[in-house]
C-alpha cells in the first residue's frame, strides 16, 4: 500500500509517519504549504505554515528515510479556508476552519491528488481512530479523551474516512512525544500549535479587523437598550464575557454575555448567563460519516472541539438537521459545527445555523 | 539508476578527489603563513590559479577564488556596481537579462531596494535569448549605466546567450560586462580573454569538483568593492583563509572538465537528443523548450502540458529517476519560473515542465529508463493535475 504523509513539522504528524512506515507501507511525505508567502509566518511556533515548520517536516522525512515534498495548497486554502473564515465572521458567525481544512484541503485537494497520483491513504496526524467494520470504516474518539480530535473530522464522508489512516489513535500525546524522542526526532520537543495557524500573532480580533474593517455598533440587553458601544462586531462570538466595555452593570449585578452577534446592523445583544442555555440547534450542511440516517434517532451532540457531548434526538427534515439536547447546551453559535456521535463513533455533522432554547 | 541532474551538482571526479586529499591532512597549512607548510600550501594554490586560469583563457592574477558561484555572482553585481557607482555617481543603472539565476537576480533587487539602484530587465525571445538590439536599447546613452550583467548560458533551459556580441556593445559605452558561467564551463568552450567579458562567474560542483569553492575572474583594471573584509587574501577583492584542498579541486575539476568537454558534449548532446526523441514519441505534445542550435549539450527542457511538474519529479522520483523542475533554489515549494514567464510560456506549460540534464555519468541506458518510465508517468500526472487543479 502507498501512503501519502501529510507533515506538518509537528511531532504528531512525524510520529504518525513513522508508524507507517514501520508498519512496512511504502510512504512519501508531503508538506502542505498554505501560506502564499511562508517567509512572512517565519517567528513562532503557532502556525503549521512556515518555514521552519517545512524544514522541520523535512528533517523528520529524511530521519525516516522516505521522500518528501512541498505541495503549494496555499491558493486552494486561502479560497476554502480562509476566505471562508473571514465571510463567516462578517456574517456573525464563529467557524471552525480546521474543519473546513479538512473537508476541502487535506482530505479533498491532497487526498483527491494523493489518489490520482497511485497513493491508497493520506496518514496525518489527528488523534482519532478509524474503525474497520463489514460495513466501511467508522470513525471513532481517540483513546487520549484530552486530545480527541474527532470533532474537527466530523465533516468528512466515508470515501474520504477511506483514504484516511489516524496511526496515533490509540495513543496518548505523552507517549507519542516520547516515541518521537527515541526515535530521534528532533520535533519531538516542540510546542503544540495553538489557535488559528493562518493568523501567527494569535490576535484574531486584529487579524479579521485589517480584514472586515471596523464598523462601530450598539450593545443592547435583551429588551433592545442600548447599554454600550463597540468599534466591530467581528470581535465577539455567542458566550463571550470579555471585552464588552459596558457602562452599567446588570440590574442584579450579574456578570453579561453575548448572546448574538447581529451583522447588518453590527449590533450585539448581552445578557445572563441563562439565556446562553440552548436546547434545540438547527444546522445546515449535513455531512455523514456512512449512510445518511433516517428518521429520529438518539445520539450525543458535541458543538465545540473539547466540550462534552449531551444526550440527544436529531432528526433531518428537509436537509436540515434538527438536535434536541436532553440538558441544554451552552453558548452555541452559528458557525459552529454540531457533530453527533454514537457513543464513541462519529456519525456525522452540520453547520449551526440557529438555535433555541427550546 | 539515472540521475539527471547534472546541472544541480556532480560527484566529485575520483582524479579530483585524489588531487584534493593530500591538502586535507598531510599539507595542511595556511597558504598565507610564512613558514615551509604555508608556502607548500601557497604552491598549490598558486598552481591552481595558474592552471585554472590557462583553462579559462584568463590571466593568473584575474583568478579570485570564492565559496562557489553565488557568492562570485553577489561579489560581480554588488561589488563592480559600488566601484563604478563610486567612481561616477551617476551610474546607478543595471542591465541584466531577464533569466538570470537568482544569485544574481535578488542581488540585483538587494541594490535597488538597498543602495539606491535602478534596473532595466533585458528581454528573452521564446528560446530565451537576449538580442544584441535589446541590449543596445537598454543601455541608450549608457552613461548612467554601471553594470551589464546578462548569463553565458542559462541553468533551466540552457539557452546559450551570445555573450562577445553582448559585451562589445557594452563596452561601446564603457561599461563593464559580467556573465554567469556557471552552467557553461565544461560544456560549451569559455575563453575569458577572447570572450571580453569583464567578470566571470564560475564554480567547481558542476563539473566533477568540490561543493563551495569557486571562482570569480575579474578583468585586471576592473574595479571590485570586496563583499568579504578581513585579510584581503585575494587581490584586496575577497578575503577569507585560502581553501587549499578545495581550491585545488577546482583548479584539477576545471583542468580535467575542459580538456575532456569537446568528446563529452557531443557524447552527452547524442544522449539528450535521444531522450528527446523517445519522450516525444511517446508523449506526443511534449515540448522542448529553449533554443535547439544554442544550447547546453547535456540539456533537455522538456513541458508536458496538463501536469504539474511537481507530480511529475515525484512519480520519477519514485521509479528512481532524478531529475528536476526548474533550479533547485527554487524547488521547494513550485513557483512558476522566472525564465520560463520571460520567455513568454503559458501558464501550463510553464507549470508542466522538467528538465533533464546529462553529464559525465549518463549512459544509454539511463534514456531507455526515462523512455520506458515517462508514458505512464505523465499519464498519471495528467490524472492528479485534473483532481488538484492549480495546486
Amino acid at each position: 500500500m502507498r501512503v501519502l504523509a501529510a507533515m506538518s513539522g509537528g511531532v504528531d504528524s512525524a510520529v504518525a509517519a513513522a508508524r507507517v512506515v514501520d508498519a512496512g507501507y511504502d510512504v512519501t511525505g508531503v508538506h502542505l504549504a498554505l501560506s502564499p508567502s511562508p517567509q512572512a509566518h517565519r517567528d513562532g511556533a503557532r502556525g503549521c505554515c512556515t518555514l521552519d515548520d517545512a524544514r522541520d517536516a523535512r528533517r523528520a522525512a529524511d530521519v525516516l528515510g522516505i521522500p518528501f515534498y512541498v505541495w503549494d495548497m496555499a491558493q486552494r486554502f486561502a479560497a476554502d479556508v480562509v476566505e471562508d473564515f473571514v465571510a463567516e465572521y462578517a456574517a456573525g458567525r464563529t467557524p471552525n476552519p480546521c474543519l473546513r481544512c479538512n473537508e476541502h484541503i487535506k482530505f479533498a485537494a491532497v487526498l483527491d491528488k494523493a489518489r490520482a497520483l497511485g497513493f491508497d491513504a493520506v496518514c496525518t496526524g489527528h488523534y482519532a481512530r478509524l474503525v474497520e467494520t463489514p460495513a466501511g470504516v467508522e470513525l471513532h474518539r481517540a483513546a487520549d479523551p484530552d486530545k480527541d480530535q474527532s470533532y474537527v473530522l466530523g465533516v468528512l464522508n466515508a470515501d474520504q474516512l477511506a483514504g484516511a489512516l489516524f496511526p496515533l489513535g490509540e495513543s496518548r500525546k505523552a507517549d507519542v512525544r516520547a516515541e518521537a524522542s527515541a526515535r530521534g526526532l528532533a520535533v519531538a520537543d516542540k510546542p503544540d500549535s495553538h489557535d488559528v495557524c493562518f493568523i501567527p500573532s494569535g490576535d484574531t480580533a486584529g487579524w479579521l479587523r485589517e480584514r472586515i474593517g471596523t464598523v462601530p455598533g450598539d450593545v443592547v440587553d435583551a429588551a433592545g437598550t442600548v447599554i454600550g458601544r463597540h468599534d466591530g462586531a467581528h470581535q465577539f462570538t455567542v458566550g463571550q464575557r470579555r471585552g464588552l466595555r459596558l457602562s452599567t452593570s446588570a440590574a442584579d449585578g450579574a456578570p453579561r454575555y453575548v448572546l448574538s452577534v447581529t451583522p447588518v446592523t453590527g449590533t450585539v445583544t448581552v445578557g445572563p448567563a441563562e439565556a446562553l442555555d440552548v436546547r434545540e440547534v438547527l444546522g445546515s450542511r449535513p455531512r455523514w460519516t456512512g449512510d445518511a440516517p433516517t428518521g429520529r434517532f438518539r445520539c450525543r451532540a458535541q458543538v465545540r472541539a473539547h466540550g462534552d457531548a449531551v444526550a440527544a434526538e436529531a432528526e433531518l427534515v428537509d436537509g436540515r438537521l434538527v438536535v434536541r439536547t436532553e440538558v441544554p447546551l451552552r453558548a452555541v453559535a452559528p458557525g459552529q459545527a454540531v457533530v453527533l456521535y454514537d457513543g464513541d463513533r462519529v456519525l456525522g455533522s452540520a453547520t449551526v445555523d440557529a438555535t433555541s432554547p427550546g | 539508476m539515472p540521475y539527471l541532474d547534472h546541472a544541480a551538482t556532480t560527484p566529485v571526479h575520483p582524479e579530483v578527489l585524489a588531487a584534493m586529499t593530500p591538502y586535507f591532512t598531510l599539507e595542511a597549512g595556511n597558504a598565507s603563513s610564512l613558514h615551509a607548510s604555508g608556502r607548500r600550501a601557497r604552491r598549490a594554490v598558486e598552481e591552481s590559479r595558474e592552471a585554472l586560469a590557462l583553462a579559462l583563457g584568463a590571466r593568473p592574477s584575474e583568478v579570485v577564488f570564492t565559496a562557489g558561484g553565488t557568492e562570485s555572482d553577489n561579489l560581480a553585481v554588488k561589488g563592480i556596481f559600488w566601484a563604478r557607482r563610486a567612481a561616477d555617481p551617476r551610474r546607478t543603472r543595471i542591465v541584466a537579462s531577464s533569466v538570470e539565476h537568482h544569485a544574481v537576480l535578488d542581488a540585483v533587487e538587494w541594490l535597488v531596494a538597498h543602495e539606491g539602484a535602478t534596473v532595466t530587465w533585458l528581454p528573452v525571445d521564446e528560446r530565451c535569448r537576449v538580442h544584441p538590439e535589446a541590449l543596445r536599447e537598454a543601455l541608450g546613452a549608457g552613461d548612467d549605466v554601471a553594470l551589464v550583467t546578462v548569463m553565458w548560458a542559462n541553468n533551466e533551459v540552457g539557452t546559450v546567450q551570445p555573450v562577445e556580441q553582448l559585451a562589445a556593445i557594452a563596452h561601446e559605452h564603457e561599461v563593464p560586462f559580467h556573465t554567469d558561467a556557471v552552467q557553461a564551463v565544461g560544456a560549451v568552450p569559455v575563453d575569458f580573454a577572447a570572450s571580453g567579458v569583464d567578470a566571470l562567474t564560475m564554480t567547481g560542483h558542476k563539473i566533477g569538483g568540490p561543493k563551495g569553492v569557486g571562482a570569480l575572474l575579474v578583468r585586471v583594471g576592473v574595479e571590485c568593492t570586496p563583499l568579504l573584509h578581513g585579510g584581503g587574501q585575494e587581490r584586496d577583492i575577497r578575503s577569507g583563509t585560502l581553501d587549499t584542498p578545495g581550491i585545488v579541486g577546482l583548479a584539477a575539476a576545471t583542468t580535467r572538465a575542459v580538456g575532456t568537454a569537446a568528446d563529452r558534449s557531443g557524447r552527452i548532446a547524442l544522449l539528450r537528443d535521444q531522450l528527446v526523441a523517445e519522450v516525444t514519441k511517446v508523449v506526443p505534445d511534449a515540448v522542448l523548450n529553449g533554443d535547439v542550435d544554442h544550447r547546453l549539450p547535456g540539456n533537455a527542457h522538456l513541458s508536458f502540458p496538463g501536469c504539474e511538474g511537481d507530480s511529475l519529479l515525484l512519480l520519477l522520483d519514485a521509479r528512481g529517476i532524478e531529475c528536476s523542475t526548474g533550479s533547485a533554489c527554487t524547488a521547494g515549494v513550485a513557483r512558476t519560473s522566472h525564465v520560463l514567464s520571460a520567455m513568454g510560456l503559458p501558464e501550463d506549460r510553464a507549470r508542466g515542465s522538467l528538465r533533464f540534464s546529462f553529464g559525465d555519468s549518463s549512459t544509454a541506458a539511463d534514456v531507455d529508463v526515462v523512455a520506458d518510465a515517462i508514458g505512464p508517468v505523465v499519464e498519471r500526472a495528467r490524472g492528479a493535475g485534473l483532481a488538484a487543479p492549480r495546486g
